[in-house]
This record gives C-alpha cells, structure tokens and sequence, in this order.
C-alpha cells in the first residue's frame, strides 16, 4: 500500500546541542543531541523535571530553543510550523479539549483543522472509542480522554508522531492495547517519539532510547545497549546454620540477614561458581533467581544518581 | 457498526503529505463551530450575551438626565442606542472573550491547537468568531430598534458606523486577549474587567456623553481606548462631526487597535502557568 519509500536513514528527527532556558532563568535542557531515523520509535525517558516534556515540546514547534538545532522532517519546528504541522501528530502530556464537547464534536473540530483527516467514525474506532461519540469530554474515564487525544493525533496519518506520555493514566487493558496501537503504527513506517514512565514499554516498543537526568542525555542505545552494561544480580536466600561468609564468590555480595544479593559482570561463571559450591556442600538455595539487569534496573542506576 | 476495540489500521501506512492543505477558512469555520457549541452550552455566558446587554442599555436609558443632553444636542433616545453599542462590544466582545480564552488556556485547549495546524492568529479569532457574530447581530438589531420604534434617523453615514463597530470588534477582541495575561482563572475575569469596563462605561460616552465632562476630564477622556469607538458610532449615525474630527477619531482607533494588537503578539500566554 502506501508504505513510503523514501530514504531510511533519513533523519527525520533531528537535535544537536539542544538547550532550553525557561524565562532566563531555569535551564531545563541542557545540550542535548540525538537522531531518530524514519521509521524507528524513539523513546525519552528520565523522571521527572528531568527535561524530557521541555525537549519534546521544542520538537514539536511550541517553544524557540534557546540554543543547538532542531530539525523535523527537515525543518524547523518553530519557524516553519506551517509546512511541518500536516506531516506531524502530536499528543501532549496533558488534555487539551473542551470539556463541554462530546467526542464526536471535539473530533469533527480537530479534522476540520487537519490535511487529509480521516473519517471521524474511523478515527474514534481506532482507539476503540466507537461507541462514545455522543459522550462530553467531561465524562469519559482518564483513560478514555487520553485515548481520544491519542486518536486526534493520528487523524491526520502523521509521518512523525509524538507521543508525550501516552498510556499514563491507563489501566493494564488500555495500556495494552495502546502499545498494540503504537506498535503497528510503527511496523507501517511511521516515525514515533516516545516519552514514557513505564519502563517495561520503552523496553518492548522501543527501537533505541536516550535517559535523561538534570537536562542531559546520560545514556543510550538500544534496549539491550543500555542494559549490558549493567550487572546482573542473583537473589537467593540461605538454609539456617549457614552463614553468608562461608559463600565462594569472588565478588562482593550484600547480605541481609540470610537474604544474600550479587551483582556480577560475569553471570555465567559465578553462577556455575555458586551451584558447585551448594551441590557439593549439600546446600539449598532458597528462592534461587538470576537475571540480566532489566531497563528498570540500569535506569535506577542512571537516572537517579548522584544528580547534577 | 463493528468494534473491536483498536480495530484495524485502515491507511495507516506513511503518506507524505501531497493533498492541500486545510484552508484558513475551513479552520476558522471548524474553530468558530466549536465555540460556538461551547457558548450555546454555557448558561453564564449565554446571559452575559443576550440578556445582560439589552438589561444594560434599558437601564442607561433611565439613568441620563434629559436637560443635560439637550445641551449637547442629542435625545435621550440617540445617546441610550449609540452608547448601546459600547455596552454590547464591552459585555458580549470583552468580557465573553476574556472568560473563553481563559477557559480555553487553562483546559490546555490553546496549548493542544498549537500543535495542530492553525496559526496563532487563526486560534484566537476561530475563537472570538461566535462573539463577534452575536455583537454584530446585535448592534444591527439596535440600530434597527433606534430608527423603527424610537423615532432615530437611519444612519447619516452609515460606512462610519460599519467602522466604528468592526474597528470596535477587532480592538475589543484583542482587548480581552490582553487582558487574559492578568486573569488567572474564569472566577477572577468578573475583577479583572471591572476597571475597563467601568472606565468606558463612565469616561467613553456609554452613559453620559464626553461632552458634559468637565474640560480636563473631557480631554481625557477622548484619549480612552473606547472613546473612538463610540464616536466613530455617533459621528456614524447621528452626524454632524467635521472631516478633520472623524480623520483624527479614526486614526486614535486604529491606533488603540494597533497597541492591542502589539501587546497580545508580545504577552499573551498560551498556557497556564505552572
């Protein structure tokens, strides 16, 4: 069908010593610098006050960067507004519509703003709103506001879409199926910016990621990237009359009473290390679990660090 | 209709933008519907629009004295309808305006059309399209009343009259866009309009005409930003004002509209503050 079948490497986001200073005062972002390239899903993450929503509203033309570049499908966001808006869906962090509308008015406004919209019905059943036209905005569920917000991004079939914060708010079913949505957005070309506080959704959606902390980027890669460089950790607890001192390792291990924590850089072989140590002492391990550092883990680690 | 929730991806497929752009036009017809669904649902605003105006301009009617309007050589009726006009840009265009745009920026509606693709100035006059309408059918239906009912001429030159209203629109409209940037919330904008509304309902001729003022009040008092406004009116229905007069009340409106203008460009704010 209409798969675009232009460069894939373009850059088609673009920002280079990206910096953002609110009134003079606050820097929020602080030289920031990444690439996203067609079709690839993007994803910021960092906790809060972190810079994330400052960076993605200077992507999306609402505020002047106060220093570094930014590029949107070529162009800058905030001077040339007019020739990227058509090609960009946007969903902010937070509302944004009348909330004595019913959906259906809230969305027959937006189209009426938006280059090749979509059918409204079409869009609403996107985001499994099909039966809530009638409905103010005031009473649908947060989840339910945030998934009209989700489709007024999409009505105009954006080639960039940026996505702050998208299944905030959402119970597991909703989270699920937005991802789902997000997902096959991508598998169909679409170019995808992600800001999320789960963890877990940057870690099954996203092709690369940055962390922020304190208006920088302190880590990025893909998934996995970001998390090797991680250790991973074994838990297990000791049977009593055993001691933690009476442990093999060679690598520290943090003992909290017979509740025993490694973290190691070399999992295969202390693990290997340990079982022989318990096979031949006759040792039980007690809730026995190895495993890689997840993106949780490495972006504790990261994000909230010694900050600044 | 068939739901599965998160149905299927019809042309969800990447099309670079090549059909035409959404028009200026159709956006302001898209933003103008809207807001006026919202108005139209909005008890307090639908008052402040239809009723409290015709209710103001009644009672003006009755406040006037009589002896000293003869001396400034206009009728009860002539001074209530023009400064009628005034009254209907200051309830229905101001303080209309004021509530919307504050409304609409602290439900982060502004924020959310800023991402789409109207400019800045098609956001705020989609928005004010609805109350400019009501204002205009209203000062038509005045002008009306005045020359069906209260024995008032028909307008003597009626272009100036056309003027004097839209330049009152535009500046009024702008006005309450200025305003917003000291209006924190909807419940505040009852305060914040107070010193306008009650400086152009005392000192621009919606009362009392400026004539009867004391001559350093009167002077004064011209160089209000509604002044021009009602003069362009008056001068527009009842006549009698020379070319240089009207040339200098033009020019100080569309400068008031200009300054308005300005500082909405410099100040206005599209968001809360945080």
């Amino acid at each position: 069908m209409d798969t675009y079948s232009g460069d894939t490497h373009e850059k088609v986001i673009d920002v280079a010593g990206l910096r953002r200073r609110y009134d003079g005062q606050f820097e929020a972002v602080r030289g920031v610098t990444f690439t996203v390239a067609r079709g690839e899903l993007f994803a910021l993450l960092g906790t809060n006050g972190a810079g994330k929503t400052s960076t993605v509203e200077v992507l999306e033309g609402l505020a002047r960067p106060s220093g570094g570049q930014v590029r949107v499908l070529g162009h800058d966001p905030y001077r040339e507004r007019a020739r990227v808006r058509p090609r960009m869906g946007v969903m902010l962090q937070e509302g944004g519509f009348p909330s004595d509308l019913t959906v259906a008015e809230t969305a027959r406004m937006w189209a009426g703003c938006t280059t090749g919209a979509r059918p409204v019905g079409e869009a609403l059943e996107m985001v499994g709103l099909g039966t809530r036209h009638k409905v103010r905005v005031k009473q649908l569920s947060g989840g339910e506001r945030r998934r009209l917000d989700l489709s007024m991004a999409l009505l105009g079939r954006p080639e960039v879409l940026f996505l702050d914060e998208p299944t905030t708010g959402l119970d597991a079913e909703g989270r699920h199926e937005t991802q789902q949505l997000v997902r096959e957005l991508r598998d169909r070309g679409t170019t995808v910016l992600l800001t999320t506080h789960y963890l877990e959704e940057a870690e099954g959606l996203a092709d690369r990621l940055a962390i922020m902390r304190g208006g920088r980027i302190v880590a990025t890669g893909t998934p996995a990237e970001v998390t090797a460089a991680r250790p991973a950790r074994i838990h297990f607890t000791l049977p009593e009359g055993v001691t933690p001192d009476r442990l093999p390792l060679s690598v520290p291990s943090a003992a909290d009473g017979r509740r025993i924590e490694v973290r190691t850089e070399r999992l295969q072989e202390d693990l290997l290390e340990l079982l022989t140590w318990a096979r031949d002492r006759d040792v039980q391990l007690l809730g026995l679990d190895a495993r890689h550092a997840s993106l949780e883990e490495a972006f504790m680690d990261i994000a909230k660090g010694d900050a600044r | 209709m068939s739901t599965t929730r998160t149905g299927t991806l019809k042309g969800t497929g990447t099309v670079p933008a090549t059909g035409p752009r959404t028009r200026s036009r159709t956006r302001l017809v898209a933003l103008g519907r809207a807001e006026l669904t919202l108005l139209w649902r909005n008890r307090t605003a639908m008052y402040t629009a239809l009723l409290l105006p015709v209710g103001m301009v009644w009672a003006t009617r009755s406040v006037v004295p009589t002896h000293d309007l003869r001396e400034a050589g206009l009728t009860r009726n002539a001074q209530t309808m023009s400064g009628g006009i005034g009254v209907i840009l200051l309830l229905v265009v101001y303080y209309n305006l004021v509530t919307a745009y504050v409304a609409r920026r602290e439900e982060l509606v502004l924020k959310r059309l800023r991402t789409g693709e109207p400019s800045d100035l098609e956001i705020l006059a989609g928005t004010a399209l609805p109350a400019a309408a009501v204002a205009l059918a209203q000062c038509t239906a005045l002008i009306a009343t005045g020359a069906l009912l209260l024995d008032l001429p028909a307008p003597r030159r009626p272009e100036l009259l056309v003027a004097g209203v839209l330049l009152g629109v535009l500046l009024l409209a702008a006005l309450a866009a200025v305003s917003t940037v000291f209006t924190r919330s909807v419940e505040v904008a009852q305060l914040t309009t107070l010193p306008l509304f009650m400086v152009s309902l005392i000192g621009s001729g919606l009362f009392v005409p400026v004539e009867l003022l004391p001559g350093w009040a009167h002077d004064l008092c011209r160089l209000l930003p509604v002044t021009p406004v009602t003069d362009l009116v008056r001068f527009g229905w009842l006549g009698g004002a020379g070319a240089g007069e009207i040339l200098r009340t033009l020019g100080l409106a569309v400068a008031w509209t200009a300054l308005a203008v300005f500082a909405v460009r410099r100040w206005f704010r599209w968001e809360p503050r945080r």
